[in-house]
């Protein structure tokens, strides 16, 4: 497809014992973009994150980054070292290690095991964390163990995280999931504030938080692991089909 | 600007080792006692003297601590990178049996049959030395095959294991089979190792005669350097980014994987240098116990050490050191007073650390200090959260170390 794309997903399919988790789907993702994914329970958005990432391989179509790499064939760490970083549902921090430390780890540089036991950390790297512990706000919590943060914080560390990796693409699985109503609308803001720079990715129940970071921008919605359609807030809130898919489950579209 | 994050960044750095400080006088202090004072109490004092340590016991020691080096090595896979195995004693074994294969080949003609093979080899009708035994006789080559053998063991296995991404339970059960079908093929006469009754009836190891007490001393003393060089090692080790790593992969090991680590690669790092460290231990323990036999393999052995790091402490070194020390001077003390009772002293001793502390003997300094807290009138917010945490201990520490 055309050069544009950052990320190029063409009639992929995969199925689980019979099931079709997703089915002939169709994504195509612009640098710098921010796309928001939504969709009701079991509409394959985890799966889908699952495919992009290498931790599922799909059954057939293809999975471009960039221009020509095929990540179909790479696995997790291999994906990640190109430049794609995810966050997951639940917030994964190590829980054992400081806040610092959790950054340091993420860190962008060498992957190797003996470069990790003769590794140093450079001035360089201390003011990078120096700048996202600010940026994540976590700055007085640095030496702090990461199992002690309350559950939004530990979702900001990951975000931080991710960022330490300073990957091209994000791929952001329920950001504001366990969050209060302030903590949802920094977590929206700081998201905002990586697009265009990054490329993201972002799954998303909260529909206030939808339309907060989604604003002018493309949504798509899954269902039953194909895309119901595409188009911006109001477009597909005001679409029968997806008021529909939403309704016909039981779940009110706000 | 910059320097100035910098600074507190190091100095906060530097805050959270000061208990670090207090451990190395300790330990520096326990080595002096063990290296040198012990040995020299059982060698320039009179038997009769109140001070003085008898070959036995001195033996006996040896026999410990070459355990409490087993015991770092399971505690480095278990307590530091979640990987539970329960067939570490194959490389403790593996380790034994190429130090033993080249003390039988030292034995000479005086062994019970007054020929050149060793004697399992002459009453099993063996015609003259498999090749594979011949290079046995250089003592370098048998110290290198010591490191070698268990490594490239280490390295298949966990190669094979850990592309194929098992974990938990399965590895432990995989370990485990590792083991017992070893200490089956062991068994099999036609194994060229001695079968059943392994290697025995050593005399000589460069050229020291093993059933003179110096020689004990040394192989002690050899072990208690061994002891403290792992423990060295392992300390700097896990400070290093590659311990952090190690301790990441144990509590969030997707997060290390969808950080671009590939964490096989790390995880066979630690499989093969621990099967190395274990493979030492038995290398020295062997000499001092004057026996290799396949029954060391067994499964039931793996599970003792892993049984001495629970109750040691694990993810800490201290903690498997005194476990072993502890569970095997019990174990001397018990199998005499009440031999049919060990097993179930054990099997008891095991499930109360589980269900009282967790965090085994090392934590129990701070679990008096947050118990005294509590009974305290007034109740101090220290409480240490909620203790479901699977790994109890590391946070009793932690928590023992912010409060002042």
């Amino acid at each position: 497809m055309s050069k544009e794309f950052i990320l190029t997903v063409e009639d992929v399919s995969k199925e689980f014992d019979g099931f079709k988790a997703i089915s002939n789907l169709n994504f195509y993702l612009d640098r710098g973009e921010m796309r928001v994914v939504i969709g009701p329970n079991g509409a394959g958005k985890s799966t889908f994150f699952d495919l992009l990432t290498g931790r599922t391989k799909p059954d057939t179509g293809r999975i471009e980054f960039g221009r020509d790499t095929d990540l179909t064939k790479l696995n997790e760490y291999e994906i990640n070292r190109l430049g794609i970083g995810r966050k997951f549902q639940t917030p994964s921090v190590y829980v054992d290690h400081t806040v610092l430390e959790n950054l340091l780890l993420s860190l962008k540089g060498s992957r190797g095991v003996f470069a990790a036991i003769f590794n140093r950390t450079t001035p360089a790297q201390r003011d990078r964390i120096a700048d996202l512990l600010k940026l994540i706000r976590l700055e007085s919590k640095r030496d702090l163990l990461a199992g002690r943060l309350a559950h939004g914080e530990k979702q900001w560390l990951e975000i931080g995280m991710l960022l330490a990796q300073d990957p091209e693409l994000l791929l952001v699985d329920e950001p504001a999931a366990g969050m209060t109503d302030e903590e949802t609308h920094r977590t929206g803001e700081l998201l905002i504030s990586l697009a265009g720079r990054h490329s993201l990715i972002v799954v998303e129940h909260d529909m206030t938080f939808v339309r907060q970071i989604a604003q002018d921008r493309k949504i798509t919605v899954l269902h039953q692991g194909s895309v119901l359609c595409e188009g911006r807030f109001e477009e597909v809130q005001g679409n029968p089909k997806v008021r529909e898919v939403y309704l016909g489950r039981g779940k009110l579209s706000k | 600007m910059p320097s100035a994050s910098d600074t507190t960044v190091i100095r906060a750095g530097m805050l959270r080792r000061i208990p670090g400080a207090f451990e190395y006088s300790v330990v520096a202090a326990l080595a002096v006692a063990v290296i040198v004072v012990l040995p020299c109490l059982n060698a320039f004092t009179a038997p009769a003297s109140w001070c003085h340590v008898s070959d036995f016991s001195i033996n006996l020691y040896g026999k410990y601590l070459s355990y409490a080096v087993l015991a770092i090595s399971v505690d480095l896979l278990w307590g530091y990178t979640g990987l539970l195995s329960l067939g570490q004693c194959l490389f403790f074994s593996l380790g034994g049996y190429a130090l033993g294969m080249h003390l039988m080949l030292m034995i000479g003609k005086l062994g019970q049959y007054h020929s050149d093979l060793p004697d399992f080899m002459v009453f099993l009708g063996y015609p003259r030395l498999p090749s594979h035994w011949v290079p046995f006789r250089h003592f370098w080559f048998a110290a290198a095959a010591v490191i070698w053998v268990p490594a490239c063991v280490a390295l298949i296995f966990g190669f094979l294991a850990f592309r194929s991404r098992i974990r938990g339970v399965y590895f432990a059960i995989l370990t485990q089979a590792l083991t017992y079908a070893s200490c089956l093929l062991f068994f099999r006469n036609d194994f060229t190792f001695g079968g059943n009754n392994g290697l025995t009836d050593f005399k000589f190891l460069v050229g020291y005669d093993l059933r003179n007490p110096a020689t004990q001393r040394g192989l002690y003393i050899c072990t208690s350097i061994l002891l403290l060089g792992t423990y060295l090692m392992c300390k700097w080790l896990t400070k290093t980014k590659f311990g952090k790593v190690q301790r990441a992969v144990r509590d969030s090991e997707n997060r290390v994987l969808f950080s671009g680590y590939a964490t096989a690669n790390f995880k066979l790092f630690v499989f093969v240098l621990s099967a190395v460290i274990a493979a030492l231990a038995g290398a020295l323990y062997v000499p001092q116990v004057g026996i290799i036999n396949p029954s060391e393999m067994a499964p039931d052995k793996s599970l003792e050490a892993v049984v001495w790091v629970a109750v040691g402490g694990r993810g800490t070194l201290v903690g498997p050191i005194l476990g072993a020390i502890f569970v095997n001077a019990l174990k001397s003390w018990a199998t005499r007073a009440y031999p049919d009772l060990w097993l179930i002293i054990l099997g008891a001793l095991f499930m109360i650390v589980v269900l009282f502390l967790p965090g085994g003997i090392v934590s129990l300094p701070g679990q008096i200090a947050a118990w005294r807290r509590r009974k305290a009138p007034a109740p101090a917010a220290a409480a240490p959260g909620p203790n479901a945490d699977p790994k109890p201990q590391s946070n009793a520490t932690k928590a023992a170390r912010t409060s002042p």
